[in-house]
This record gives C-alpha cells, structure tokens and sequence, in this order.
C-alpha cells in the first residue's frame, strides 16, 4: 500500500469519487463496509438474544400454557409468510450477482421484487396483528384466554383442564415483543432497500463499486434469519399432536 | 517530516481549517467530533456531579433534613445514571480515544466518519431525553431499574429515561463498531497487532465489549418501556413474570459495563507509566492479552450482583470462583506497571501523579472486589456503603484518575498549548486527596452496616463523623474537579504554545504538530519500530515550567 499512488494524506488526488478520502484503496473500503456490517450483525443477534433468552426461560416454566397459545395463531398465514422471505432471500442474492455483473436493469428488478415481498410480509404480518386485537389476544387489560391445555380435547369436559390465562398472556407478550422487533427491523430494510434501489436506478453501481448492494443484502438475510427462528418458536411448537 | 515545519503565518490546523458553527456540527473529523464530545461530557459530569453534592449535603447530618425521601432517591438515581451512561461510559473512548486511535495507529480518520458523527449525534438526543427526564421531576428506580419496581409501582419518567440510555447505548455500540474496523482495517504499513499501543488495544478489548453487552441492556430497556407502554408482561410477577430474568438481563451488560468504563483508563496509564519512566513497558503481550482477558472474564462474572437476590447456591458458587479470575489480568496488569516503573528514570509530572493515583486506588478498588467476590462477606456487606466505596475506588479512583491523566498528556496535543504544570500538580493533589477522605471512610461505614441508599441515619448517630468526612472529602474533590476545567481553559488563550513532543514520548501522534492538520499526517507513515522504544529515545522528559 505504500507505493500506491492514492496512499497519501493529499486527498485530492483520487480519481475515483467512490474512493473515501481516508481509505487508500477501493478494496480497503470495501472489506471495512462489510466488516463493518458484520460486526453490527452481530450486535443484532445479542439484541434478539435477550428476547430467545426470556422466551427460553418461560417456554420452560410454563411449558403446557405456551402450547395452548400458540395453537391460537394463524400457521397458514405464518407459513406463507416464511415462503415469502424465503424467497426475498433469493432475490436479494440474484441483486448483487446482477450487481457484479454490472446489469443495471436486473438489478433494479431485483431490488423492487425485494421490497415488494417484504411490503407482502409486512401486510400479512398486519392481519395477524388485526385477528388478535378481535380475538383478544393483546397483552392489557381486555387480554381474555380461555382455552384449554395442550391434549385436552379428548377428555371428557369435566376432566379438561383450561391453560392458566396469565401465562398465555406471556406468551403473547413474548409474540408480540419479538414479531413486533422483527417486523420493525423489515421496516427498516425496506427503508434501506428503498435508498439502495433509487441509487442503482440513477447507475450508481459498477462490478468495482456495489458495497451498500452487498452489505443491504447482509442486513436483509440476518432479518430473515431471524424469523426463520421465531416462525419454528412461536409457531410450531405444539403441532405435532 | 512534521516536526521541519518552519512556522511561517499561522499553520493550518484541524482547529483553524475552518470556523463558524456549521463546521463544527457538519464535521466528519475524528479530532473535531472528540471535541464535541468533550463539551457533552464535561457538561454532563458537572450535572452527575451536582447531583452527588446534594446526596453528601443530605447526609451531613443524621436526620433528613434538606430533602424528602423521594427527593433523595430521584438524586441517587440521576447520579447514577448520569455519570455511568453520560460520562463514565463514554468518557475516554468517545473524547481521547476519538482523538487519538486514527493517529497512533497512523489513518487519516476512523473508518466510518460519517458514523462517528451520528454517534455523537444520539449521545446528545440521549441526552436530551435524559435532561428533559431532569426537569420534569426526574425517575427514583435506582439507576438499575429493578423490575417490578419500575414497571409496576412508581410513576416518575421511567420511559423516558429508559429510551435516554437506550439511544444513548447506541451511540456506544456505533463508537465501538468504529473502533474495531479501524483497528483490524486501517492500520499503517508496518504497525502490526504487537506494535500496537497498549491504549489501542484497550479501545479493542473495550469495543468487543460495547457491541456484545450493549445490545442486551438496549432489549431490557425496551421490554420495560413496552411493560409500561403497551402493558407487555415479561418481566410481570403478576403474569408469572420473573424479576431474576430481568435481572440477569441487566447486569449481563452492567457488569461488562464497568470494564468498558477502566479498560480505556489502562490503556492511558499504560502510556503515561511507560513515558515517565523513559521504558518500554514490562510485558507488552501479556498486557495486551490481560486486556482481552479482562473483557472475556468479564462477560462471565455477572450473577455475582444477585447473591443475596435469590438465585440458587451453586450458580452463586460458579459465579463467585469466575469472579475471583478476573484478579488475575487485573494483578498482571498492576505488577506490570510497577515492574515498567522499576529503575526507570521517573519524573512526577502532573500525568504521572494521576498514573500513580489510578494504580494505587484501582488496586484497593480491586481488592475490595474479591472481599464482595466471596459468598460469606457479600451477604454482610451486600447494599451497604463498603459496596458504595469499592465500585468508586474503580469508577472515580480508577476511571477518572486516567481521564484527567490523560486529559492532560494529551492537551497539548489537542490544543496545541501547555496546561500551567504548577496548577495542573495541585489540582491532582486535590483529587487524590479529596478522594480518599471522601470514599475511604464509606469503606468503615459500610463495614459498621450503614446501607446504601437511606437519607435518614438518625437511628444511628454513630455514624456521623465519619459521613461529615465524606462530604467534606467531597468538597475538596469538586474543587479538584473544577480546578483543571478553569485552567484548560485559560490555556486555551494563555497558554505557552506546545511543541510536537513536550514529553519526548513515543509513538505516532508525537510524530506530528500539535495540533495536528486535519488529515493527520503529511504522508502515510511506516512504522519500523516496536510500541514504546524508550531505549531508542535518548532525551528525558523536560523538566516541567
């Protein structure tokens, strides 16, 4: 790096506007971006950490009412929306090949096909929120649950035994802390997708310089990630019966 | 070289390159937004301050006589927060390392500017949002938030505070992000991981810290803001919720968070020790990797704050044993320095007697930790003032003792004028002084089973003179405090103008002018010689003005 013609403090002499003036090379800048991203990401995984965290600990304590709860959400509405991040992760990927590549067009299909499947989730996500505010299934004062525990069904009525409605009402506390983070965190990538896609619309992208194509595309998988964590957690948990 | 400068006219510096208000609050200049900083900081430490005077007014005297109860615990409370969050967290790493992390290591900048000035940006809306807390009648949760107390049963501005900390967290983890890139990224041909300054590597140790705890605390703080807000039940004995949980949350970053607070300060001791002692540090790996061990220990150690809180025996026993190893780097670290000052050629100068300030009390803060590590004493001792004294003797013996100390082996640089040495031995007489009358006598009280956190001792008269010590302790602190503020100050105007290297110091950034330029250095530097080669330099210190 010494000898090359950009290493020194006269920042005027880059001929690439893309080049910072405190990196010495486009490739210094690059790997610092995605390290950067890198090391944010995982600030993300402690973040949601804490909330795995609590839901790990009540899951345990509070075994069977977790069950009877999480039969009350929707899980063809969860598993659609899991296909679709599925695949806006595939898009993502296809942006930055399309990116690398230098094709402007493809890109910024890729990139609105992105958004659009992240507008989708959010939209569905919405309409599970509205069935639990009718159900009232909200955490608060007009939380109501009267279901009974796990297996239940089978035996006669006098002998059925009804979960505990204050720790279903944890278990939706924990549903709606987690989702709602999550669904905070598409919002925010949708935000980003947004600026990234008006960039490559305007040609701010070449095969030597794509980095926010690259590290958006980082963000927007560890969000997927997530949910791939949270969908099995709060959905799944008791569907085997 | 820099130092051939001829001074024709005035030299452009990163102070003068431009002016007026924009230039400031548009910056992207590491040294400028260290600046910033240093005003918020300065700011916010008088307030924590102020704070802590009124607490020792309030316990002159047995009865509670100068404020209510709820007054008193709405000043603990800010006094905490204000000073963990707002000044002790921030302090170094925000304003010195800021500074100085791009030039030592020899960059033009940190790897992110336009972060570094976001992250200045939600330290002032964190606040703000804690300032407007203030005003409004302030929280009286304790600076810890213990649920289900606060998210139950009081009605001060807990929300607000808790969104305070939350932004202002973030300004941390950003501030620590930076620091990492930069250190793994930006480095100049030449300065290899072993050629590092001790003060980089306790900027990296303290980074892995803010991004790995910091995040944790910021999720806490949300669930009890949704707790109050959209009556969210997590941590809600009511619902089955568990008060332990939320516990165990908050100190898995409170804990870590008093070594993001004295890491940074023994990257500054290390530096001074070893330039006023004219020798290359003792043990320059073993100081770097005590550093990383520290923060990896520290992680571990957290539950040893719940031992009376109900968890179970043997959790406290594995806690108590790996709160015992965090001794280890903590004891390599203090025999190091001392083995670096071993026949060498020291001078007192005002940094050094801040140096010595910090290694003596840190050690007495230290070892007050194992007494507080061991199950039997903690239960005696547990919220009581010993426990009080101990987390000051690191927190204001250790941190602000390096802070000042490094304020002032610094200034020139920073502003390119010499602080009057005369004043400068005085005012750390004063604190060194003012410290110990003020906290060792906490050590006695707390031992005799005065608690922290009453404002009324007037069932126990007894311990009277020994809180009138305290406060009047505290008084000569303040002005021990107050003192360097006045005198950076006038040197600001009056001051002698400083050369490149008043201490004839090694590394990088006494390689440049002081002030430095706005880009740092002239042309990239290659670095060919070892962290700290006093033996390659053969003037002393000079002798002080």
């Amino acid at each position: 790096m010494p000898n090359s013609p950009v290493a020194t403090a006269n920042h005027e002499v880059h001929d690439n506007p893309a080049l910072l003036h405190h990196f010495a090379t486009e490739q210094q800048q690059k790997n610092a971006a995605s390290l950067g991203m890198w090391i944010f990401l995982a600030t993300e995984i402690m973040f949601f950490g804490g909330m795995f965290c609590a839901y790990l600990v009540y899951r345990y304590k509070y075994f069977g009412d977790f069950g009877s709860a999480s039969q009350q959400l929707n899980i063809t509405l969860g598993a659609i929306n899991t296909a679709v991040l599925i695949c806006s992760s595939l898009t993502v990927v296809l942006a930055v090949r399309a990116a690398q590549l230098g094709k402007r067009t493809p890109l910024v299909f890729w990139l609105l096909a992105t958004i659009l499947l992240g507008l989708v989730f959010l939209g569905i996500k919405a309409d599970e929120y509205a069935e639990k505010f009718e159900k009232h299934h909200v955490p608060g004062a007009s939380f109501h649950y009267h279901e009974l525990f796990p297996g239940q069904e089978k035996l006669a009525p006098a002998d059925r035994q009804y979960a505990n409605p204050h720790h279903a009402e944890m278990y939706f506390s924990l549903y709606f802390a987690m989702t709602g983070m999550h669904a905070l965190h598409m919002i925010v990538g949708v935000g980003i997708f947004s600026v990234v896609t008006f960039l490559a619309w305007r040609g701010k992208f070449t095969p030597r310089y794509y980095t926010p194509v690259e590290i958006a595309g980082l963000y927007w998988h560890f969000v997927d990630i997530v949910w791939i964590y949270l969908f099995p957690l709060l959905y799944l948990i008791d569907r085997h019966r | 070289m820099a130092t051939a400068v001829v001074e024709t006219g005035e030299r452009e510096t990163y102070l003068n390159r431009e002016y007026g208000i924009k230039s400031w609050l548009l910056t992207v200049d590491h040294k400028r937004i260290a600046l910033l900083y240093l005003m918020g900081i300065t700011f916010f430490f008088f307030i924590g301050g102020f704070f802590a005077l009124l607490i020792r007014l309030e316990l002159l005297t047995p009865a509670g006589d100068l404020v209510q109860a709820d007054t008193y615990n709405k000043l603990f409370t800010m006094h905490g927060q204000v000073m963990v969050f707002f000044f002790l967290i921030p302090a170094v790493p925000a304003v010195l390392g800021n500074f100085l992390i791009p030039i030592m290591i020899g960059a033009k900048d940190l790897a992110f500017p336009r972060i570094n000035l976001l992250s200045w940006y939600l330290y002032m809306i964190g606040g703000v949002l804690m300032l407007y807390t203030i005003i409004n009648g302030g929280v009286d949760t304790g600076w810890t938030f213990y649920t289900p107390l606060s998210t139950e049963f009081l009605n001060t501005h807990v929300i607000t505070a808790g969104l305070a900390i939350f932004v202002v967290g973030f300004s941390s983890i950003l501030t620590g992000l930076n620091f990492v890139v930069t250190t793994h990224r930006m480095r100049a041909p030449g300065m290899t991981w072993n050629r590092l300054p001790l003060f980089v590597w306790a900027h990296y140790a303290t980074s892995i810290i803010q991004l790995l705890g910091t995040p944790v605390l910021a999720i806490t703080l949300v669930l009890v803001v949704c707790e109050r807000l959209f009556h969210l039940g997590v941590f809600n004995p009511a619902l089955g919720g568990d008060p332990l949980l939320f516990q165990h949350l908050f100190w898995f970053y409170s804990h870590p968070a008093v070594y993001i607070m004295i890491l940074p300060g023994m990257g500054i001791v290390s530096e001074i020790v070893c330039c006023f002692s004219r020798k290359r540090v003792f043990g320059y790996q073993a100081m770097a990797l005590a550093l990383l061990g520290i923060a990896v220990v520290g992680f571990l150690v957290w539950a040893h704050h719940m031992f009376v809180a109900g968890i179970s025996l043997y959790a406290a026993l594995i806690f108590s044993l790996l709160s015992y190893f965090v001794a280890v780097p903590s004891a390599i670290k203090v025999f190091n320095w001392t083995a670096t000052m071993y026949k060498g050629s020291i001078t007192y100068q005002t940094p050094m007697l801040y140096a010595f300030g910090f290694i003596g009390l840190f050690t007495m803060g230290g070892l007050t930790g194992l007494f507080l590590a061991s199950l039997g004493v903690d239960v005696h001792v547990t919220d009581t003032y010993f426990v009080v004294a101990h987390f000051h003797y690191i927190m204001v013996g250790g941190m602000v003792m390096a802070y000042l100390g490094g304020m002032h082996f610094w200034w020139p640089k920073i502003s390119g004028r010499m602080y009057p040495e005369g004043w400068g031995r005085l005012a750390a007489l004063l604190v060194f002084v003012g410290f110990n009358l003020t906290f060792f006598p906490q050590f006695i009280l707390g031992y005799m089973g005065m608690p922290r956190r009453y404002w009324d001792y007037s069932k126990a008269p007894e311990f009277q003179i020994l809180n009138v010590l305290s406060t009047a302790g505290a008084t000569v602190l303040a002005i021990g405090y107050l003192l360097p503020m006045i005198y950076f100050l006038w040197s600001m105007r009056y001051g002698k103008p400083a050369p490149d290297n008043p201490w004839n110091a090694a590394g990088l950034e006494w390689t440049i002018p002081s002030p430095p330029s706005t880009f740092n250095f002239d042309e990239q530097p290659v670095v060919t010689w070892e962290a700290y080669n006093y033996d390659e330099i053969k003037e002393e210190v000079p002798v002080a003005q």
